[in-house]
C-alpha cells in the first residue's frame, strides 16, 4: 500500500524532472536555417532576446518549488491552475510568433524581438509540452477522473491532445485558409465565389453539350459505382451465403486481392486491355473491326477499376447481413405456403434493405475518397479528388482553392456518413438474438441463383485479366504492344544490386522509396495498432468526461478523404510551431490517425468478447491500468492485435491519396513512385514495381502472422472452451 | 476488535441524473462481516463496488482504515475481491492467478509463488497449481477466486454475490466455507446478495438497502425480529403487514384488537406467518392450504385481512374451508415507522 504510493508520487516527480529538461536542457526549436548558431533551451534562448518564452520556464520552476515542498502537490489546486497556464502558454507564443514575425502586429509592439520570428518547436518544445500533458493527467487522477486511474487518464488527456493536433487542427486549419486570403484578410466573396464557380456545379453534360462540373461528375460517379459494386456484391454474397455454388472459397481468396493491390496498377491494367492500343481493343478492331478509340479514359474506366475494388467491401457488408437472417424467419414463410421466390420478396429481400444502403453508401464515400483510378485513367473525366490534388500540386499552386474543394468534398463524405448512421440508426432490423436459431437458411431462388452466376463471372474473367496482367506483366518485355518476351530488364531498372567489396550496393531507382515505404510501414504498423487498441480499451472500459466527443473525435479522422488529409497537413504542418513537413515523422503521424480506427473497431469486437470482470479483479490486486492491460487485456485480444496490425501494415504499404501530399524527395513511397513512372508512361516498371510489392506484402503479413500470431492462436481455442465451462458452471 | 475499517460519509453515486447510492453513511468495524443486502437495483453493488474503488463517489467519502481513500483507484487500495464470475485469468495456471497480486505489488516470482501455494494449501487446493481454470470445477474455481483475493491480507475482502454461480446444492456448504475462512483469518469481510436467507446465515450485520439508500442496519435477528419499515418487513423473510389505528394502548384492524405500545393513531404492525397460531373451530377460514414438506403454509381469511400463516409439519393439519381461530402473542407484533 505505502510502496504504491510513493511510485504515484515518484512518477509525478520524474515527469516534473522531464519537464524541466524540456525548458532547461533540450533545444527548444528545430534546427532551422534561420537561426544563426546551434538552437539552445527555452532558459537560455529566453534569456538571450526572446523573452516570450520565459514565462514558460517560471512556470516549470515554480511547479517544481510547489511539489518539492508541498508532498500533496497532486490534489493542490493551484497545480492544476500552473500546468494549465504551462498548456496555455505554449499553444499562445506558439502560435502568436511565427517564422517570419508575429501573427497579430500588437505582439510586434509589445515584444519588439518577437519581428524577427521563430522556428518550429524542436525537442525541447515537444518534450515540454509531453509533460504537461502527462501531468495534467496525473493531477486529473488525483482528482478522480477515470476513476482515478493514472495510465487510463494519462492515455485519454495524450491521445485526445494527439487527436486535437492531427485531425482537428488540420482540418481548421485547412477550412480556415479556404476563407482566408493569402494576404492575410477575410475573403468571404472569394470563397462565395469558388464554391459557386459554374466548373464546379455545371450539369451540360445531362444535357448532352460538353463536360459537368466536378462535384457532379463526382457524384456520378460515386453513384454509379456505388450501385454496381453493391449489386456486384449481392450477387457474390448471395451465392456464398445462400447457394450450393461449388466456387465459393475461390470467390472469397479473390475478393481479398484489391485489399493488398497497390494503386494505378489496376488501372494500368485496364489501360493495357482497353486503352487506344489494349490489347482487348487490337483484338476487337482485328476481328470485329471495332475502331480503337479513347473510351475507356473517362467514366467507364474509372467505374470499372471502381467496381473491381470495392466490391469486395460490399461483398462483406452484405455476407454479413444475410448470414445475420434469421432463418426462422423465412421458414415461417415457408410454412405460410409462399414459394421461394414469394418469400424471396416479402421477407429475405426487405431485411437485407438496410445492408444494401450500408453497402451501398460505404462504397460512395469509397468512390469520393478514391485518388488513384481516377488519376490514371481519368483523362478529361474530373473529380474532387484529383482537382484538389492538382491545385497544391503543380505550378498552380492555390491553397485556397484547394481548401474549398476539400471543403466541398468533406461536406459530401460527411452528408453520406451521416445518411448511413441515420439509416442504420432508426431501423432495427436485428433479428438475432440471444436464443439459438435453429434452422436451415434458405437458398435462393434458383432463377436469382443464375442472375447472380451471370454477373459474377464476368467479373471473374475481369479479375482475372487484371492479375495475369499485374503478375505478368512486368515479366515480359512490353506488354501494352504484346511484346511477351520474357525479360527481367524492369525489376533490373527498379531493384538492381550488387554485392562488391564495399558490401551491397544498391543501385535501382526503386529501393530509396521501397525502403522508405518498409520503414515508414513497419514503424506505423505497431504505432497505429497500439492507439486504435489503447483507444478501444478506453472506449469500452473506462468512463470518463467528454467520452461522447472522444468517440465522435476517432470516428471523424476516419471518416475524412485521404486527399482532403493531405491537403490539411500540408496546410496546417508546414509552418511554425509544428513544423514537419518533408519529414518522415509527419508520413507515420499521417498512417497512424488514419487506420487507426480500424485497430479500433477490431479492439472493441475484441474487448465485448472478455468479461470486464477479469480487468477488475487485476486492478483489485493492486495492477494499475497498464499493468492491466499488458498482463490481461493483450495477451485475450491477441487475434484483434493481428488484425490489427496486418492492416495497417498493408494500408501503409499501399496508401496513396493522403501520403501523395506529404511524401519528399528524401522521403519518397513506393506509391507516390509508381505514380511517377505511370504517368511517364512506363507502364512495365510500374507493373513490375507492384508486383514486387505485393509479394513483400504477403511477405510480411506472413511474417507477422508467424510473430505474434501463431503463439497464442492455438491456445485460444481453450481459453473459449473455458469461458464457455466457466459460464456454464 | 472494535476499530473502524471502513467508513462512508454521506456518499452520493450519481450516473447522470441517477444516483444509485444516494447520502449513504456506514461504518464497518474490523472483523466483522456485514452483508449488502437489497432488490436489484438497490444500490448494492455499486456500494461495494465503492469500497473497491472501481467506482469513485460524486460526492462523499469513504475510508479504509483511517485513511481517505475517495479519490484513489482500486490498484492503491489494499483489498481483496470476489467476483460473481469469479474473473479467473484464463490465460493463467491456478497458481499464477494467486500469485498475480503479489507480483503486481513487488514481490520476486519465487516468494510470490510460495504465498500462493501457502494459501492454496490452506485453502484445500494444494495440488491443483498446474491446472488451467477452464479444468477445474465451479466450487474449485471459487476457491481459487477466494485464496487469489486473500492471499495479500487485504484490509477488506469484498464478494459480489459469490454464490450466483454456485450449484443450489453446494449453496450452503461453500457459504459456510466463507464464514469460516473469514472468521479463521480474521478479516472484515463485505458481502452482496440478493438472498436474503444467504444474508442471515453469513452475515454478522445486515444492512438492508433500497433505491440507494439505507432501509436498515442490524444484526440477522434484529431485521428478522424487529423490522424497522413495512419494506425490511417484507423483504426479509415474510411477512403480514396489518394497518390499523392505535388507542388506548390497543391496535385495531377489523377485528383483530391487541396490546401494543408508542404513540396513538394510525399504525402499521408486522407479525411473521410462524408467530401466528391456529386453533380449530373459530370466525377465520382457511382459503388455502400448501404443503411445503417442513411445514404447512396457510393463507386465512379474517373478516378484515387475509393473513399467511406458517405451521410445522408436526401440528395437526387443517384443510381448505375449515374454520379456525387465529392467536396472536403481543410479543410476536413490531410496530413499522410510518412509511
Amino acid at each position: 500500500m505505502l510502496a504504491s504510493k510513493q511510485t504515484n508520487t515518484r512518477a509525478g516527480v520524474i515527469w516534473l524532472g522531464i519537464l524541466l529538461a524540456g525548458v532547461v536542457a533540450l533545444p527548444w526549436y528545430r534546427q532551422n536555417s534561420l537561426l544563426e548558431g546551434p538552437v539552445s533551451s527555452a532558459l537560455a534562448e529566453g534569456l538571450g532576446g526572446r523573452v516570450w518564452l520565459l514565462p514558460g520556464v517560471i512556470i516549470a520552476l515554480v511547479l517544481a518549488t510547489l511539489a518539492l515542498v508541498r508532498p500533496n502537490w497532486r490534489r493542490e489546486p493551484v497545480s492544476l491552475v500552473l500546468v494549465i497556464s504551462g498548456m496555455a502558454f505554449l499553444l499562445v507564443q506558439g502560435f502568436s510568433i511565427g517564422l517570419r514575425g508575429p501573427a497579430f502586429d500588437a505582439v510586434g509592439l509589445l515584444i519588439p524581438a518577437a519581428m524577427d520570428g521563430q522556428p518550429g518547436l524542436g525537442w525541447g518544445g515537444f518534450v515540454t509540452g509531453i509533460a504537461l500533458l502527462i501531468l495534467l493527467s496525473e493531477l486529473l487522477a488525483a482528482r478522480g477522473f477515470c476513476r482515478g486511474e493514472r495510465f487510463a487518464s494519462g492515455a485519454v488527456v495524450v491521445i485526445t491532445a494527439l487527436l486535437a493536433l492531427f485531425v482537428f487542427f488540420p482540418i481548421v486549419t485547412l477550412g480556415s485558409s479556404a476563407f482566408i486570403s493569402p494576404d492575410g484578410t477575410l475573403g468571404l466573396s472569394q470563397f462565395a465565389d469558388r464554391v459557386s464557380a459554374p466548373e464546379l456545379w455545371r450539369l451540360n453534360c445531362l444535357r448532352g453539350d460538353g463536360r459537368c462540373g466536378v462535384v457532379i461528375n463526382t457524384v456520378i460517379l460515386g453513384t454509379l459505382a456505388a450501385t454496381l459494386s453493391t449489386l456486384l456484391g449481392l450477387a457474390l454474397a448471395m451465392l456464398v451465403a445462400r447457394t450450393d455454388f461449388r466456387f465459393k472459397r475461390a470467390l472469397r481468396a479473390i475478393s481479398i486481392l484489391p485489399i493488398i493491390t497497390p494503386p494505378f496498377v489496376v488501372g494500368v491494367a485496364i489501360i493495357v486491355l482497353f486503352g487506344r492500343t489494349g490489347i482487348l481493343t487490337q483484338l476487337g478492331a482485328d476481328v470485329f473491326d471495332v475502331r480503337a478509340s479513347r473510351w475507356v479514359y473517362g467514366l467507364p474506366g474509372i467505374l470499372m477499376a471502381q467496381v473491381l475494388a470495392f466490391a469486395p467491401i460490399t461483398f462483406l457488408v452484405l455476407l454479413g447481413t444475410l448470414e445475420a437472417i434469421n432463418p426462422t424467419l423465412e421458414e415461417a414463410s415457408k410454412t405460410l405456403g409462399a414459394r421461394p421466390m414469394a418469400t424471396f420478396r416479402t421477407v429475405t429481400w426487405p431485411l437485407l434493405k438496410p445492408g444494401l444502403a450500408a453497402a451501398f453508401l460505404l462504397a460512395f464515400i469509397e468512390s469520393l475518397a478514391d485518388f488513384g483510378n481516377p488519376l490514371v485513367l481519368g483523362g478529361g473525366y474530373e473529380v474532387l479528388s484529383t482537382k484538389i490534388f492538382f491545385a497544391v500540386v503543380g505550378a498552380r499552386y492555390d491553397l485556397g482553392n484547394a481548401a474549398t474543394l476539400a471543403i466541398i468534398l468533406l461536406s459530401l463524405t460527411l452528408i453520406a456518413f451521416w445518411l448511413q448512421v441515420r439509416w442504420l440508426g432508426n431501423k432495427s432490423y436485428v433479428t438475432v438474438t440471444g436464443k439459438s436459431d435453429a434452422g436451415l437458411a434458405a437458398p435462393v431462388p434458383p432463377m436469382i441463383k443464375f442472375a447472380a452466376i451471370a454477373v459474377i463471372v464476368p467479373w471473374v474473367a475481369f479479375t482475372l485479366g487484371v492479375y495475369v496482367i499485374v503478375v505478368g506483366g512486368g515479366f515480359v518485355h512490353d506488354i501494352g504492344r504484346l511484346d511477351l518476351t520474357p525479360t527481367f530488364a524492369h525489376l533490373r531498372t527498379a531493384f538492381s544490386f550488387e554485392i562488391g567489396a564495399e558490401g551491397l550496393r544498391l543501385y535501382g531507382s526503386a529501393w530509396d522509396s521501397m525502403i522508405t515505404t518498409l520503414q515508414v510501414s513497419a514503424i506505423a504498423a505497431p504505432l497505429t495498432t497500439a492507439i486504435g487498441i489503447l483507444t478501444a480499451w478506453l472506449v469500452s472500459r473506462q468512463d470518463f468526461a467528454g467520452k461522447k466527443a472522444f468517440e465522435f473525435g476517432t470516428m471523424l479522422s476516419f471518416a475524412i478523404p485521404g486527399t482532403v488529409v493531405g491537403v490539411s497537413y500540408v496546410a496546417a504542418f508546414n509552418v511554425p510551431p509544428v513544423d514537419i513537413t518533408g519529414t518522415m515523422v509527419i508520413l507515420i503521424i499521417c498512417f497512424m490517425f488514419r487506420n487507426m480506427p480500424v485497430g479500433m473497431r477490431a479492439g472493441m469486437a475484441a474487448l465485448s468478447q472478455i468479461d470486464r470482470s477479469m480487468e477488475e479483479a487485476s486492478q483489485t490486486m493492486g495492477a494499475g491500468g497498464f499493468a492491466t492491460l499488458r498482463n490481461v487485456v493483450l495477451p485475450l485480444i491477441r487475434p484483434a492485435i493481428f488484425t490489427a496490425l496486418v492492416y495497417s501494415f498493408v494500408t501503409a504499404m499501399t496508401a496513396v491519396s493522403a501520403v501523395i501530399f506529404l511524401v519528399s524527395a528524401r522521403h519518397n513511397m513506393a506509391t507516390a513512385y509508381i505514380m511517377g513512372r505511370v504517368e511517364n508512361g512506363e507502364y512495365a516498371l510500374a507493373i513490375a514495381y507492384s508486383a514486387v510489392l505485393m509479394v513483400v506484402m504477403i511477405t510480411c503479413v506472413a511474417l507477422i502472422q508467424f510473430l505474434v500470431g501463431r503463439s497464442q492462436l492455438g491456445r485460444r481455442k481453450q481459453l473459449q472452451g473455458s469461458a464457455i465451462a466457466a459460464a456454464a458452471e | 476488535m472494535s476499530e473502524t475499517a471502513i467508513e462512508f460519509k454521506n456518499v452520493i453515486k450519481r450516473y447522470g441524473d441517477t444516483a444509485a447510492v444516494d447520502g449513504m453513511s456506514l461504518s464497518i468495524q474490523t472483523g466483522e462481516l456485514v452483508t449488502f443486502l437489497g432488490p436489484s437495483g438497490c444500490g448494492k453493488t455499486t456500494s461495494l463496488r465503492l469500497i473497491a474503488g472501481l467506482e469513485l463517489p460524486t460526492e462523499g467519502q469513504v475510508l479504509i482504515s483511517g485513511r481517505d481513500v475517495s479519490n484513489d483507484p482500486a490498484s492503491e487500495r489494499n483489498i481483496g475481491m470476489v467476483f460473481q464470475s469469479y474473473a479467473l485469468f484464463p490465460h493463467m495456471n491456478v497458481l499464477d492467478n494467486v500469485a498475480y497480486g503479489p507480483v503486481i505489488r513487488g514481490d520476486n516470482k519465487a516468494k510470490a509463488k510460495d504465498k500462493a501455494m501457502e494459501i492454496l494449501d490452506q485453502i484445500g487446493l494444494g495440488g491443483l497449481q498446474d491446472r488451467l481454470p477452464s479444468e477445474l470445477s465451479g466450487g474449485q474455481q471459487q476457491r481459487v477466486a477466494v485464496a487469489r483475493a486473500i492471499v495479500q491480507q487485504p484490509d477488506v475482502l469484498l464478494f459480489d454475490e459469490p454464490l450466483s454461480n454456485v450449484d443450489a446444492k453446494l449453496r450452503r456448504k461453500v457459504r459456510a466455507e466463507i464464514r469460516d475462512l473469514q472468521r479463521r483469518f480474521g478479516l472484515t469481510a463485505v458481502y452482496v446478495t440478493h438472498d436474503q436467507e444467504e444474508a442471515l446465515a453469513v452475515s454478522d450485520r445486515i444492512v438492508v438497502m433500497r433505491d440507494g439508500q439505507i432501509a436498515q442496519i442490524g444484526t440477522p435477528e434484529d431485521l428478522y425480529d424487529r423490522p424497522a419499515s413495512s419494506f425490511v418487513a417484507d423483504f426479509i423473510g415474510d411477512a403480514n403487514l396489518i394497518a390499523g389505528t392505535v388507542s388506548g394502548g390497543t391496535f385495531r384492524a377489523g377485528d383483530i384488537a391487541l396490546p401494543i405500545g408508542g404513540a396513538e393513531g394510525s399504525a402499521t404492525i408486522s407479525i411473521r406467518p410462524e408467530r401466528i397460531r391456529l386453533l380449530p373451530d373459530g370466525p377465520a377460514r382457511v382459503v388455502s392450504a400448501t404443503y411445503l414438506g417442513s411445514r404447512t403454509e396457510y393463507v386465512i381469511a379474517t373478516a378484515s385481512s387475509e393473513l399467511l400463516v406458517s405451521r410445522p409439519i408436526s401440528e395437526p393439519a387443517f384443510v381448505a374451508g375449515a374454520s379456525v381461530s387465529v392467536e396472536i402473542d403481543a410479543d410476536d407484533l413490531t410496530r413499522l415507522a410510518p412509511a
